[in-house]
């Protein structure tokens, strides 16, 4: 079985809170706290870089490209792509205050010129930021570039340069087969990721990293929607404890549930 | 005469509490629980049955022991206020991090107040280029090494639990990676300590953490294994290490305990620095198959694991698997990738898990016997027979690079017999083992389940120095009271 194309890849890795860290919103209501909190990379975005590395391994992928949008500490995030052994990297510049309105739309739109660029042919993007949990990168950046798209992938495997694709969906598993070029989404079951050794993150401050900004690639940023308010979740109260099987019917009853 | 003296009034109530069903937990003071909730607030102590139950017990078969009330501090001074307040009011104090433990170590025994630490979970500090890491005592091992993911390093010490990692500086606990790196003893850097009189101390000084030292007395390496009898511990300085580079782990199958053990030993012997070497018998690893979906052949066996660069790993393995044929083994099977290696060890992790569910409803009994390795494959052989003699059910799974080993004895908490003949089994191992220069708990601590092996253990001469070094920091003896020691309790 002969591949005839070279897979060129380019993964998004956007840098968000740590997944451990308990949110705490900000007083005035606009966000969430994000100063002085622990961030690392994206858990989606940390699966669709090992899926990258692993069929890079099979001697699929040629070379894998990792892209982040926004500002300086975006680097680091792009550091630990390049020791769990992406080959270059690209940081498209964003200041941190344009950053907190950075939306999908915007971000496709950047993801697709660095693939025109780079001559990428397959994109592999985490299926949610767990940040906004907003699912459309994946998906808009494949309608921008009018390519195919597989998203929620938890198996992927390129056949006869079409790529074999299960999809967790809610009846079960989807399969489907797409022609490349295309756009997948990874999902939680698609791989565990490598952690980074010692070793290849000092490999990985050697390896390229390219700076770009939105208007370098030609793309406009603007934010199309406002976010008015975050608040927290309403507080659990506490329940009511009941002594029999008649006495909850009641309880029911007075509530209009029954 | 003196010590004869107290060595009678420690024994005579501990034989009459041993007499008495003390079930009932004393219950605590109004003025008292005032003072609590203006130390933590009202949200952070419980007086809830259901919440004490929940402290009064660990994954050992002790019987659950709730504490009068549990309080939840979010800081060292509030702990340090807390202890002062028991104190003053001469209340006993547990300190409970995860409640994983396995030798009753936070059953209230004598009641009082439960500190619970788990909301102090913050990561303090991370020195990569120190390899060094300060937790508070909420931050558990899988934690801490979810959050240095992309430093390159990780924390190595792994029992089977996610416990809290001041709890294992508490019980000086290990894992499966101790051949290699080391257990809780030589890897904590510095510790801060509340006292029982409510005063805080750090143990190696404040903020040091030094690879090695040789200031004064070493403190740190006393409470590492005091089981929360010292004081309670709120910050941990910890040794970090490099991710390895590459793993490879392989699982091999032998006709005899004899053959595996014996592998074990001269892989050891030989000198090569295997990162995992664990034994389980087929017994074990039935249950490893049926709870973590496996398919391993039902015989005595040994995981293996290996860390290095791609180089040293294949060398280390040729060698283990030649010394594997030698002993007859049949057959050296590898994990291929990543998820198949990490499915072999969250199975050797679950193995207590695996255990529980032979018999659902049951609780674990487990041994900890530690030996010089080239004692371990008779101590192992005998261990069998006695199994088979007391009619127990129990998996043998053991850190076989370390001379330690495990008997999981699954039994029915209600069925007195079994859980005499239980007791009795493990005494006649922890003696078994004492016989050849051994230790009755490797890892797991003494809990309230092994007092007079400790006292066999180190001897009179030893359990008197230990009772000096208790009564020096905690004179009212209200600190974890009945754990380790035998006969503290409040007056």
């Amino acid at each position: 079985r002969i591949i005839a194309m070279a897979v060129r890849v380019l993964v998004g890795c956007k840098r968000v809170i740590d997944y451990a860290v308990k949110i705490r919103v900000k007083p005035d209501r606009t966000g969430v706290e994000t100063q002085n909190v622990k961030h690392s990379m994206n858990p989606f975005d940390e699966i669709a870089i090992e899926e990258a590395i692993r069929l890079k391994e099979k001697k699929v992928a040629e070379e894998i490209v990792a892209v982040s949008c926004g500002p300086e500490k975006c680097q680091e995030t792009l550091r630990t792509a390049l020791a769990m052994g992406a080959d270059r990297a690209v940081h498209v510049q964003v200041d941190q205050q344009q950053y907190e309105s950075l939306q999908p739309l915007a971000v496709a739109k950047l993801l697709s010129k660095v693939v025109e660029k780079e001559k990428i042919n397959l994109v592999v993007l985490g299926k949610q930021a767990i940040d906004d949990d907003c699912n459309q990168t994946g998906q808009m950046t494949a309608a921008l570039l009018g390519w195919p798209q597989a998203t929620f992938a938890s198996k992927i495997t390129l056949v006869d340069d079409k790529l074999e694709v299960v999809r967790e969906i809610d009846g079960g598993l989807e399969t489907i087969q797409v022609n490349m070029p295309a756009v997948v989404t990874a999902d939680l079951r698609l791989n565990e990721p490598r952690y980074a050794t010692l070793p290849n993150i000092m490999k990985a401050k050697k390896k390229p990293m390219e700076k770009l900004t939105p208007s370098d690639l030609g793309v406009d940023i603007t934010p199309h929607y406002d976010v008015i308010s975050v608040e927290d979740p309403p507080q659990r109260e506490a329940g009511t404890k009941v002594d029999s099987v008649d006495d909850l019917v009641a309880k029911l009853k007075d509530k209009g549930v029954l | 005469m003196l010590s004869t003296w107290r060595l009678v009034k420690g024994l005579l109530p501990r034989l009459l509490l041993r007499h008495q069903s003390v079930k009932a937990a004393v219950e605590i003071e109004e003025s008292v629980v005032n003072k609590l909730w203006s130390i933590v607030g009202e949200k952070n102590v419980s007086l809830s049955m259901a919440v004490r139950e929940q402290h009064g017990q660990d994954e050992s078969y002790h019987e659950c022991m709730p504490p009068g009330t549990v309080v939840w501090p979010t800081s060292t001074e509030q702990v340090s206020d807390v202890v002062r307040v028991c104190s003053e009011y001469n209340l006993p104090m547990v300190p409970f991090g995860s409640g994983t433990g396995l030798e009753g170590g936070v059953n209230a025994l004598q009641g009082g107040v439960c500190i619970n630490v788990s909301k102090m979970d913050e990561v303090l500090e991370v020195n990569p280029e120190d390899l060094d890491t300060t937790v508070q005592p909420g931050v558990t091992r899988h934690a801490l090494n979810s959050y240095l993911r992309d430093t390159g390093l990780w924390f190595p010490v792994d029992p089977g639990a996610d416990a809290s990692l001041c709890g294992m500086c508490a019980t000086s606990a290990s894992g499966t990676n101790a051949v290699r790196y080391g257990t809780m003893r030589e890897n904590v850097m510095n510790l801060e300590v509340v006292l029982p009189d409510g005063s805080v101390i750090d143990t190696a000084g404040k903020g040091r953490r030094t690879r090695k030292t040789s200031a004064g007395y070493n403190l740190t390496n006393l409470f590492v294994g005091s089981e929360g009898t010292l004081g309670v511990i709120t910050k941990a300085t910890l040794r970090l290490y490099g991710i390895p580079e590459e793993t490879a782990s392989a699982v091999c199958a032998f006709p005899s305990v004899q053959a595996a053990v014996d592998t074990s030993t001269e892989v050891i012997q030989s000198g090569i620095p295997v990162a995992r070497i664990e034994f389980l018998d087929e017994v074990q690893v039935d249950a490893c198959n049926k709870f973590s979906g496996l398919n391993y052949e039902l015989a005595p066996t040994l995981f293996l694991e290996f860390h290095g660069s791609k180089s040293g790993v294949n060398e280390h393995s040729d060698r283990v698997a030649e010394i594997a044929r030698d002993n007859d083994a049949s057959g050296f099977q590898w994990a291929a990738d990543a998820d198949e290696k990490s499915k072999l060890w969250k199975a050797r992790h679950d193995a207590l898990y695996a255990d529980l569910a032979l018999r659902p409803g049951c609780k674990s009994y487990s041994t900890d016997v530690c030996v010089p390795i080239s004692r371990l494959p008779e101590v192992i052989v005998a261990t069998k027979q006695d199994i088979e003699v007391f009619k127990l059910t129990s998996p043998i799974i053991g850190h076989v690079g370390d001379g330690n080993f495990h008997c999981f004895i699954i039994l029915d908490p209600d069925d007195e017999d079994e859980l005499k003949r239980a007791k009795e089994f493990g005494l006649r191992l922890g003696r078994r083992a004492l016989a050849v220069g051994g230790t009755c708990t490797g890892e797991h601590g003494i809990g309230q389940g092994k007092l007079e092996l400790l006292v066999e253990e180190v001897g009179e001469a030893g359990i008197a120095t230990m009772k000096n070094i208790k009564q020096t920091f905690d004179p009212k003896g209200l600190m974890n009271p009945g754990k380790v020691l035998p006969g503290f309790h409040i007056n």
